[in-house]
């Protein structure tokens, strides 16, 4: 089992006092995400996008968090077999979990590195296969924290600060 | 410049709402992977693409897109156009390249995107 965490200088403080506090969410939403089912993939980033942007977060946040959770949604439906996402909203964050079914990531390491891809043709006529999602959901997340391995789920989450 | 001027430079044709010619568009990307134009899009702006699936239009959702060009004459399915105008998102297609369409718009003076 691989895990790798990312989190940004500026949030190093918030992310201590979050894991310390546990604080309840205010809401927590769950949404399943479908094998290769690139017509309704997305469709949680962006109800998760407009749910902050009717709590008043500000447009810049608000594409941080687009952008990383449409990426691991992406992820989910373009090399897993499909899985869950749960979204937990604080007061002054939002914790995105996904979990998938599997079949997992052989080399985390390799997976994270730009320009790396297995995507097969049906996912990279879909426009995908960059080997430039990881990397885009690290520089958007203020925290990031992926496990997986062969033959396994893979668990990604992230936090983006308000 | 407006919209208008850029279907007319394009020889292209609009395919969403009518109004959607006097939008003011500030610059333009272009690209037919997703996550350089998630990556490159630090302010709003227009996208030439080949992408026709339903993902081209989610990304609107992402981030704030100005419009959609379609090149090389590609047209997308007719629930994407819904899509598009319930997103008042102007779609346009052209049959000129993404390197002919490029040059053109920049030739233009329409600029590059931040990126
Ligand atoms: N949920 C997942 N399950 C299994 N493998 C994954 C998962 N997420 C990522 N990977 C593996 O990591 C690689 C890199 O992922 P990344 O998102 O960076 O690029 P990509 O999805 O291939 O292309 P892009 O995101 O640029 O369209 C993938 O090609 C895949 O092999
Ligand atoms: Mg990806």
């Amino acid at each position: 089992m691989a895990v790798y965490c990312n989190i940004s200088e500026d949030a190093q403080q918030k992310y201590e006092h979050f894991t310390k506090e546990k604080p309840n969410p205010e809401m927590s939403i769950e949404y399943k995400v479908g094998h290769k089912d690139f017509v309704n993939s997305g469709k949680a980033s962006s109800e998760i996008k407009l749910m902050l942007k009717r709590l008043g977060v500000n447009p810049e946040i608000l594409r941080k968090v687009a952008v990383a959770s449409y990426e691991a949604e992406i992820n989910v439906t373009a090399h897993s077999l499909g899985g869950d996402i749960i979204c937990d909203i604080y007061l002054d964050c939002v914790h995105i979990k996904f979990i998938d079914n599997g079949p997992g990531i052989k080399n985390l390491e390799k997976a994270l590195e730009p320009g790396w891809s297995t995507a097969d043709d049906l996912v990279r006529e879909m426009g995908f296969g960059a080997g430039l999602g990881l990397p885009n959901i690290k520089k958007n997340a203020d925290v990031m924290h992926i496990e997986s391995a062969e033959n396994q789920s893979t668990i990604l989450q992230i936090i983006v600060f308000y | 410049m407006k919209l208008r001027e850029i279907v007319e430079l394009l020889d292209g044709v609009l395919l969403t709402d009518a109004e959607h010619l006097d939008r003011e568009i500030t610059c333009a990307f272009g690209s037919d992977l997703i996550s350089d134009i998630l990556m490159c899009t630090k302010e709003a702006t227009l996208l030439l693409t080949g992408l026709t699936n339903p993902q081209v239009i989610r990304l609107s959702d992402m981030i704030d897109l100005l419009g959609i060009i379609f090149v090389r004459g590609k047209k997308p399915a007719d629930d994407l156009i819904e899509m598009a105008n319930a997103r008042d998102l102007p779609l346009i297609t052209t049959k000129f390249t993404l390197y002919k369409s490029a040059g053109i718009l920049y030739n233009s003076g329409l600029r590059s995107c931040k990126i």
